[in-house]
């Protein structure tokens, strides 16, 4: 199984190990991730204005790009994947946009929004499979209490990002039964940390992290997952440190039980 | 009342304000909704009323996380992120008018940020 791979900005800067396990596990599940030749940063979240055009020509290239291979695009980062299938979709589905974006780029084919675009989830569900994954594991998590935590990117908006259920998500505790461990049933794994806003008021990310983090203690929790480098952040560094669990990105598991961990 | 302003948002959000049944269920769902001064379904009717300048004046249009819980909670398919977006668009083309610079980021730096909140940042609150 070969696909393209957009690993994004920050997976090549503060979130390596997010991209490191990913490929270590990839490699030993027989999938191989190209990454594409030449991408630039999304930039980070998707422009709602729909007569943003220039912002969104990053995102276009990699699709393209993908395209031009012939291939499914996977994506990792939670920010990069929300970006991405939101420009692929307005590409595919906003004729203004897709005529402008076009016009700006001047392809040797027009970009429709022909590309799949995968999360690195969907690609251990869809292609992959779970029974598979469980098969390839090595060193089962067994008895680990793993909260995993959706945040906002990830599932929303569903009508574009269709992934999972975006209010009663099962994805990630799926692939955490899969793994070996035990995924424990939390209220606040699809509410957001904050986000960007830690850029803008610290204390308001603060708030919205805390409450991330004493549901999923309060409910058994001995770590978090995440595939969102800056919910990662956010949970690290704005929560209180006294009752502060560990947070993780989900690769890391992966890389753990397949046994391919360094 | 600006009459250019409000058909620019409604043109940049590409939201039909008059679907709004004021339930506020965006606004009950909205993590920021302390934060902010106009809530969600406010930004909704007070476009649709024309009443535009306060909401660009409200730090409000800073609050906003893009979470999508919103968009994806309103019964009657909104989507009210999109006009605060188009809100905050409509101050910060303005010449002038960016809310984070370059100049402002190092200040803000610490060994573990991620690239991604710098990039997002810039994207929501500068052109
Ligand atoms: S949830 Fe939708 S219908 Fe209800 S107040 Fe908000 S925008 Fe209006
Ligand atoms: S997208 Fe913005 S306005 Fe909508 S719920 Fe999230 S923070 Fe509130």
């Amino acid at each position: 199984m070969i696909f393209s791979y957009y690993p994004g900005c920050t997976l090549k800067n503060k979130a390596q190990d997010l991209d490191r396990y990913a490929r270590l596990s990839a490699e030993k599940l027989g999938v191989a991730l190209e990454e594409l030749e030449e991408w630039q940063c999304c930039g980070g979240a998707f422009s709602m204005g729909r007569d943003e055009i220039a912002s969104k020509l990053a995102s276009v290239r990699a699709l393209n790009a993908a395209k031009e291979q012939g291939r499914d695009l996977v994506t990792l980062c939670s920010a990069c994947h929300n970006v991405l299938k939101q420009a692929n979709d307005a590409m595919a589905n906003d004729a203004d946009f897709s005529l402008r974006a076009n016009n700006y780029m001047q392809l040797a084919a027009p970009y429709r929004g022909e590309t799949q675009v995968i999360h690195y989830l969907e690609l251990l569900r869809d292609r992959v499979g779970f029974e598979a994954l469980k098969k390839a594991v090595v060193k089962p998590l067994t008895g680990r209490k793993i909260a995993a935590y959706y945040g906002c990117l990830l599932l929303r908006p569903s009508k574009v990002m269709g992934m999972d259920n975006p209010e009663n998500p099962r994805i990630m505790e799926d692939f955490l039964r899969a793994i070996g461990a035990q995924p424990v049933t939390w209220a606040m794994r699809n509410e957001c940390c904050g986000g960007y806003a830690v850029m803008e008021d610290r204390g308001l990310a603060a708030q919205k992290s805390e409450r991330v983090m004493d549901n999923a203690r309060d409910m058994g929790a001995e770590a978090i997952v995440t595939a969102c480098p800056l919910c990662l952040y956010n949970l690290k560094k704005n929560t209180l440190k006294e009752g502060r669990l560990p947070v993780l990105y989900f690769t890391e598991l992966l890389a753990e039980a397949l046994g391919v961990k360094d | 009342m600006n009459k250019f302003d409000k058909e620019q948002i409604l043109h940049t959000s590409g939201v039909n304000v008059l679907k709004c049944m004021r339930c506020g269920k965006c606004s009950a769902t909205c993590p920021s909704y302390d934060e902010m001064e106009y809530h969600p379904h406010q930004f909704v009717y007070m476009v649709e009323k024309g009443d535009i300048e306060k909401l660009m004046a409200s730090k409000s249009i800073y609050k906003c996380l893009s979470c999508y819980a919103c968009v994806e909670r309103c019964p009657r398919g909104v989507e009210p992120a999109k006009v605060v977006e188009a809100v905050r668009l409509q101050v910060i083309r303005r010449q002038g008018a960016n809310h984070l610079t370059p100049d402002d980021i190092p200040a803000l730096l610490d060994e573990d940020l991620p690239q991604q909140a710098i990039v997002t940042a810039m994207r929501k609150y500068s052109k």
